[in-house]
């Protein structure tokens, strides 16, 4: 077969279409063998009773049908229905219909009408919804065919008076899905009236069954998500649903009143009961946020989701969600909110609660008291109130969603975020504090606020605190108190959880810088600086002083005046930290110093445009003088090379562009040095030593080729030919140095045979872009490639080589956005000379925690290596659950690896550890051990590659080539020392 | 029938809640509650109203408790053995469980600390609750072969319930006390759409809209933890049950969620018990604690331990939840005495305190306390004032009544003057009637009693058959015959009310003239008639006869030249009488004339 494929491959590759076309009309010959329906077809003739032919029927259904076959199925499936009496069979058979006609690569038009021809004679309700649930499958199949859709159209609102609400609701779907979207003129002269859909479907609006009634308002919302637009007469229609009994048509009824609210957000409708007008958008509004309080919660789930969706409405009613009148006694109370608003104006902040403090004030009129509130009057409240933490989450949700598109909102709505923050559950309170730093930039903290926040730093839960140090790091504070207060805090969570150091850090920085103002008065106190005396100098080490430190220089650096509050020792901490924690401290401009490499400083960056110029045009010039000869060649491309990677510690934001350019040009490099061997012509055995440097170039070509592919993201599909191409031709040159290094012919059968195999797969995969590759290796591989397909190894190896040598170097076109997957490994950090003890042959737990960078669906590819000192390698893959998602292309793995290891005695480990030992003899070494920790990025080349739709069929045996697995180490590894007692006895 | 209600307690009152309902024949006790104020006879309900001579158990048909608050089962033992009721008593199993433990509690402090005689025995509430069947949530129990009960979740303490009592058609809905707020421990109350003809809600907090409760949780845990944080102690005043649990899981959380150390204690006594049933009765509370207490039940306090009297005098911070919840006597006391003289510690009071209590001293001001024994403390600790409630407040009662959507609605359990504003809200915004019956005053209701009528089925599908679309709200005619025989009504289709009754069919035909000016010709008018006919009558069947004749559905209109008068002509309208509605309508139609006709 393969043989078969890959001549007609290369008798007509140029025309793409066609081939195709050939391929199925070759399959459909290979299928006629003992077909299915036969098999089929005598099952049931021998079914004796019901039960039996059911029997044989479920049987059948487990196995797939082939596209070829599947009408002679149907065939006998239906001269089976028609004399069937049982009605569970029947419908089995419908149910039957409606898979088979679901077939990819069948076509299922030529049945229709035979399902339509049964359904008119059908009794059962079930069965008759079974059938139409098959004319569904049938409809959906056939998107373009306008008259089939009609007719099923027709079939459906026939059947819309059925008693059963299953057919009703059957019938119903069926209009929602295919029901015509414009009413198209040329059905009317074939004698079938254009229906309008939505008025048939909103007349079940009242049927009787609430499952009709709720099928009924999905089809009308089904109709709008294939682009059909609603009236809006159906808004006041779907406004009386929402008083319904059952809770499914409440929900849905809330669905389709914000679909209409977001079509016509302008238009007016008249306030009942009074002569007032509003916006529907506002009134669609207030009628959601009613339904906040419904007596469902599934329906106040879905009522607080929309609502944060609604950003057209006016901010009046959009502040009322948050208003609550409280009252006691009839007297009017203040919420505590608003007292501690007051109480924070009036600069009387944490004065303590007083009894009757929060007594209630003035009279309220007892006839201006509205209990139940029209419209939107606290829906917020209530859903932040709510029993359930579903509803909770979606109303943070909500919130956080309107609070972003507006900033009075934002403001307003601060007080109950906070409150969030107390939640029972902690998902609530993660979300929260999400949602507040989602809509930091709006917002302000008042001091009491600030207060409230800062006290969920002593969560125990460490999502909790890292969530709220992100929160921080973008938090405007009002006050110079309110700093101090959060770096006590902050000092205080450093002290409780010193694990947090980090993270604790990274948020005074941000801090600090963006609030110099505020900082500057504090200084004196947070260095305990004196005007006359020298105060004692604080221990460099102690994390907190660094936290203060950090705090301050970063506000330095955009308040100049503060640096000549600081002490002696704090230039000089100044220095050493600038250099041990050079991400924290920013450089300094200090008075009688030299700003220290502020040209290279990677947070002065002038412009951009210049290096990315630069980058355009070595890269350019590598491109285009490549027919210079060898030598210019290759020095252009190492001093291009070099530029590149220099370009990329320099520029943060090109790096993975400068890398992922730098990568490739190595490649080319290497494999222009290894075709540079001059003796290469030479008789195979003697060279041995020169084909090790082509085998060894063809190797790491290999390696970074997987690089290239798997380790950057947004890497498109244009590259990844390119990188393909590449790894063929370091393919090509293996076979190439095998082939001289070898003797015999034998083995080179097989390399010849793969990698012509690989070149096939090669151009099935990439046939769409073959023409990007004009002049390329592949291209003329793949001219010659009939000829390849009959020579001998010898010759192949022969074109090969000649081949290799006349290729041009390939454009590379820079995808837009392309990031070097990278990780960090925080902890263990590897500096701890205690070693982790436990007893050998047990099992020791070890906290890993790392941050990923630009990494995708790290769940699935980023596993942790642990490599023992006897060269024992483990491999483990971190449960789902312990990657977070900080931000965009950031990940956070933090996970715990289990070590174990027996007592390492004897001498062989001695020798592979490499440590001086003395005579232990047999006894359990007591010496700590190092273990290797790294992170590696697993790949499997299979994902990559672009599918073509026949390989997906499952025909297509599996290929040696499409599942490459493999990993790529890509963090530093990190030593951890470890320690295994032998087991006392 | 009609529903009958007397309240007997807790009409237009707060406490011995105890209500009379009568529905549609049948008698329901609902609560048997004591009053908290009165320690003579007025603290029971006056059982002898019920029946004046006569025995109990064959007046009442069934007695529903709510929840295990003494005001609302305290009376249980006395009604039941003294007085003597032996029918069925209902409460939900968390109830059955609890409400004897504060019975015997209740007991113990009335004979042994006040010494009074005639008070019901430890095996009186024994037998009493023999009588208790257990009901749970969304049962429906059969009390007898027309009356059923059903229970709803109402939140308030463990195992509160509303109850609806169902006779036939008829229903009343009971809330007990109920919040709409979830709180720490509970859910919120729930009810679906029943409709009931009556809802007796309780009206604690009639006039109060309430703040949300995070507020107030926070600033208690933030008390607690600053007075912690600084070394000090605090003593928080609690009655045993209710209250107790939910500050103990609110602090037991934080604790957990901020790493605490310092200890709280709960002082021992019938707690101990009482905790033990909130252990079980998991599926009562709220969705928190019944979605972990797989992992971990939240009422094992893990940082709650039980308190010694000796602990009071250890160094360093510590919380104790001690009981009475007024400081008038007892542990909570004897712990404020030792407690009160150091300003880093802290008390604070999670409820309301009757006056004359140490409680209410306080928590007005006075900072100097006459003790007996002539001595005086002087009270330098924080006093600090903490509102837990758990009654619905005002816009939880609409809540409910928004849910329900009862025909009438009776508040109870609240003061008059704050019922009077609530009652005229609720007529004003639900109209619907709303009474307020003092105690001993009863209401009478009104029901109009729905007649049964059974369809023979063929005459409904052949109905449902000729309409084409389902419009529940446009009345449809449906012609049928009423067969009323042996106090039993059907209908049936007019052709089997005449074999069934053995009779000949009559064809019965309205044939009506109407005169029309017109002075064109006959075909002339009768086009016009057609025409105009169809302009009007789009969703009816108008033909033109080749005779000249125009039919609508089955109807017949004929046009002839007026004898005498050639400019006016006669139409001839005739139909059956099956069709007697769009007949007349047409007729009407015809009588208003025929449009000008465009010359």
């Amino acid at each position: 077969m393969a043989a078969h494929l890959k001549k007609r491959v290369y008798e007509e590759f140029t025309k793409v279409v066609q081939q195709q076309q050939e391929e199925i009309a070759a399959k459909k010959l290979r299928l006629t063998k003992p077909s299915k329906s036969a098999a089929l077809h005598i099952d049931l003739c021998k079914a004796t009773s019901p039960a039996d032919a059911l029997q044989y029927l479920l049987q059948f259904a487990r196995k797939p049908v082939e596209a070829e076959s599947v009408e002679g199925v149907v065939r006998i499936l239906l001269e089976h229905y028609y004399k069937e009496n049982d009605a569970s069979v029947r419908l089995k058979i419908a149910s039957l219909l409606g898979l088979l006609s679901k077939t990819s690569g069948f076509s299922p038009d030529c049945i229709m009408d035979d399902a339509i021809n049964i359904l008119q004679n059908e009794k059962s309700h079930q069965v008759l919804a079974q059938l139409l649930d098959a004319l569904l499958a049938i409809g959906t199949k056939l998107p373009e065919n306008q008259a089939i859709q009609m007719r099923l159209v027709d079939v459906a609102c026939k059947h819309l008076t059925d008693t059963s609400h299953g057919v009703r609701n059957k019938c119903l779907q069926l209009l929602g899905n295919l029901g015509s979207l414009e009413k198209s003129v040329t059905m009317d002269a074939e004698g079938l009236a254009p229906r309008d859909v939505q008025k048939i479907i909103g007349d079940y609006f009242s049927d009787q069954d609430p499952r009709v009634r709720t099928a009924a308002i999905k089809a009308m919302l089904q109709l709008h998500e294939r682009g059909l637009k609603l009236h809006q007469a159906i808004y006041n229609q779907a406004c009386k649903l929402l008083s319904d009994d059952y809770e499914q048509v409440r929900s849905a009824a809330v669905q389709l009143i914000w679909v209409v609210s977001q079509l016509y957000p302008e238009s007016i409708v008249p306030i009942p009961s009074s002569n007032e007008e509003i916006r529907l958008v506002d009134d669609a509004f207030g009628k959601i946020c009613h339904m906040v309080s419904d007596g469902s919660w599934v329906v106040r789930v879905q009522a607080a989701k929309l609502l944060g969706s609604m950003e057209q409405v006016s901010s009046h009613f959009l502040e009322q969600t948050l208003d609550k009148k409280l009252m006691s006694d009839l007297r009017r109370k203040r919420t505590a909110h608003e007292r501690a608003k007051e109480l924070y104006s009036s600069g009387e902040f944490s004065s303590g609660r007083k009894w009757g403090d929060d007594a209630p004030k003035e009279e309220i009129d007892t006839g201006a008291v509205n209990l139940i509130e029209s419209g939107a009057c606290g829906a917020f409240v209530h859903g932040l109130e709510d029993e359930m933490f579903e509803v909770r989450i979606a109303a943070v949700e909500a919130l956080c969603m309107l609070a972003q598109s507006s900033p009075s909102f934002a403001e307003k709505c601060l007080d109950f975020l906070v409150d969030m923050f107390n939640d029972e559950i902690e998902e609530v309170r993660l979300q929260s504090i999400h949602t507040m730093r989602k809509i930091s930039n709006n917002i302000t903290l008042r001091e009491d606020q600030l207060d409230t926040v800062l006290a969920v730093l002593e969560d125990s839960s460490r999502d909790i605190r890292e969530a709220l140090h992100e929160l921080l790091c973008c938090t405007n504070v009002s006050t110079k108190e309110g700093i101090h207060l959060a770096l006590v805090e902050l000092l205080k969570n450093l002290a409780k959880y010193p694990t947090d150091r980090d993270s604790i850090w990274k948020c005074l920085k941000f801090l600090g810088s963006r609030h110099p103002t505020l900082v500057l008065p504090l200084v004196p106190e947070l260095l305990s600086t004196h005007p006359f005396f020298d105060t004692a100098e604080p221990d460099m080490d102690d994390p907190a002083y660094i936290a203060v430190l950090v705090l301050i220089f970063n506000a330095a650096k955009t308040c100049p005046t503060m640096p000549a509050l600081f002490s002696d020792h704090t230039f000089r901490h100044y220095a050493y930290l600038r250099d041990s924690l050079s991400h924290l401290v920013p450089a300094l401009r200090l008075p009688g110093r030299k700003l220290v490499s502020s040209a290279v400083s990677p947070n002065i960056v002038p412009h951009e445009d210049p290096s990315q110029q630069f980058l355009q045009q070595s890269l350019e010039r590598v491109y285009s003088l490549q027919h210079l000869d060898p030598q210019g060649t290759q020095e252009l491309l190492e001093f291009t090379i070099r530029d590149l990677q220099r370009l990329g510690e320099l520029q943060s934001e090109l790096a993975g562009v400068a890398d992922f350019s730098a990568t490739y040009l190595q490649c080319q490099l290497l494999l222009i040095k290894a075709l540079q061997e001059k003796l290469w012509n030479v008789a195979a055995p003697l060279y041995l030593k020169q084909s090790d440097l082509a085998s060894a170039a063809a190797k790491q070509i290999m390696e970074e080729t997987y690089k290239m592919e798997f380790m950057y993201s947004g890497v498109e599909n244009k590259q990844v030919v390119i990188i393909h191409h590449m790894r063929l031709q370091a393919k090509a040159l293996q076979l190439i140095v095998t082939a001289r290094t070898t003797r015999g012919v034998d083995p080179l059968f097989g390399m010849c045979e793969k990698f012509l195999q690989e070149v096939d797969f090669f151009q099935r995969c990439f046939i769409a872009d073959l023409p990007h590759l004009q002049d390329s290796f592949v291209d003329k591989l793949l001219d010659l490639m009939p000829r390849l397909m009959t020579s001998k190894p010898a010759e192949v190896v022969k074109i090969l080589q000649t081949m290799l040598r006349q290729s041009t170097f390939l454009h590379l076109p820079l995808p837009e956005q392309i990031h070097k997957a990278s990780a960090t490994i925080i902890e263990p950090a590897g500096e701890s000379d205690n070693p982790l003890r436990f007893t050998s042959g047990l099992v020791v737990a070890l906290d890993v925690d790392a941050t990923l960078e630009h990494v995708q669906d790290p769940q699935s590819t980023v596993k942790v290596q642990v490599l023992y000192p006897d060269g024992q390698a483990q491999m483990i893959h971190p449960k789902p659950a312990d990657f977070r998602n900080p931000g965009p292309g950031r990940h956070r793995l933090i996970t715990q690896v289990y070590l174990s290891h027996t007592a390492w005695t004897g001498l062989s480990h001695l020798a592979r550890m490499g440590r001086k030992m003395c005579s232990w003899g047999s006894y359990p070494c007591l010496e700590p051990c190092q273990v290797e920790v790294r992170l590696l990025l697993a790949y499997n080349s299979s994902a990559r590659i672009p599918k073509s739709p026949w390989i997906e069929g499952g025909e297509v045996s599996p290929q040696v080539e499409t599942s490459i697995e493999g990993t790529i180490p890509f963090s530093k590894p990190v030593k951890v020392y470890i320690m295994p007692k032998p087991a006392r006895r | 029938p009609g529903s009958r209600l007397t309240p007997t307690g807790a009409g237009q009152d707060v406490g011995r809640s105890c209500i009379l309902v009568s529905v549609a024949g049948k008698n329901v006790m609902l609560d048997c509650g004591m009053h908290m104020g009165f320690n003579d006879d007025r603290r029971f309900p006056d059982f002898s109203y019920i029946t004046q001579n006569g025995r109990l158990t064959d007046f009442l048909d069934c007695v529903i408790i709510s929840h295990f608050h003494l005001d609302h089962c305290g009376a249980l033992p006395y009604f039941s053995e003294m007085v003597g009721y032996d029918g069925p008593i209902y409460m939900t199993p968390p109830t059955q469980a609890i409400c004897p433990i504060l019975l015997e509690d209740y007991r113990k402090i009335a004979v042994d600390k006040k010494g009074e005689a005639n008070f019901f025995t430890s095996q009186m509430i024994k037998d009493c609750m023999k009588k208790v069947v257990a009901v749970h949530l969304h049962q429906t129990v059969q009390v007898d072969d027309e009356l059923e009960i059903k229970a709803y979740y109402a939140g308030h303490v463990l195992g509160a319930a509303m109850f609806q009592i169902k006779v036939g058609s008829e229903s009343v809905v009971y809330t007990g006390d109920y919040n709409m707020t979830p709180d720490r421990h509970l859910g919120a109350a729930w009810i679906d759409r029943c409709r009931p003809n009556l809802l007796i809600t309780e009206s604690t907090y009639a006039t109060t809209i309430r703040d949300s409760k995070r507020c107030r949780e926070r600033d208690f845990l933030k008390k607690v933890h600053e007075t912690v944080e600084r070394g000090g102690k605090v003593l928080i005043p609690v009655f045993a049950l209710g209250r107790a649990q939910e500050l103990c899981i609110l602090l037991e959380t934080f604790w957990e969620r901020m790493n605490l150390k310092a200890p709280i204690y709960f002082s021992t006594g019938l707690t101990e018990k009482a905790n033990h049933y909130y252990k079980l009765f998991i599926t009562w509370t709220n969705q928190k604690i019944r979605k972990t207490f797989v992992q971990r039940n939240m009422f094992e306090f893990k940082h709650i331990k039980a308190f010694d009297r000796a602990f009071a005098d250890n160094p360093g911070p510590m919380v104790v939840f001690a009981t009475p919840g007024m400081l008038h006597a007892g542990q909570s006391l004897q712990i404020f005495r030792k407690w009160a003289g150091n300003e880093k510690n802290m008390v604070i009071m999670p409820g309301y305190c009757v006056q004359g209590t140490v409680g209410h001293k306080i928590l007005s001001g006075q900072r100097k306390l006459e003790m007996e024994g002539r001595q005086v403390l002087e009270v330098k600790m924080q006093v600090e004032y903490m509102s837990f409630s758990a009654h619905a407040d005002a816009k939880g009662i609409m809540q409910l009544i928004g849910q329900a959507e009862p025909e009438h609605v009776l508040l109870v359990h609240g003061e008059a003057k704050k019922m009077e504003f609530l009652k005229q809200k609720i007529e004003q915004e639900f109209r619907v009637n709303c009474y307020m019956p003092a105690n001993g005053e009863t209401v009478t209701l009104p029901t109009s009693p729905s007649i049964p009528v059974g369809i023979s089925l063929g005459l409904l599908k052949r109905e449902m058959a000729q309409g084409m679309l389902p419009d529940a709200k446009r009345p449809r005619l449906l012609q049928g015959t009423l067969i009323m025989k042996d106090s039993n009504f059907r209908l049936v289709s007019s052709e089997q009310a005449l074999k069934e009754l053995g009779l000949a069919e009559h064809q019965l035909r309205f044939t009506c003239r109407v005169h029309l000016h017109d002075a064109r010709k006959e075909q002339e008018t009768v086009m016009r008639v057609y025409s105009h006919l169809k302009s009007i009558l789009k969703d009816h069947c108008v033909q033109h006869l080749p005779d000249g004749s125009v039919t609508v559905e089955s109807i017949l209109i004929q046009a002839a030249a007026h004898s005498e008068d050639p400019g006016t002509k006669v139409l001839l309208v005739s139909w059956t009488y099956q069709d007697e509605e769009l007949g007349s309508y047409l007729t009407s139609l015809l009588k208003k004339g025929l449009p000008q006709a465009p010359s």
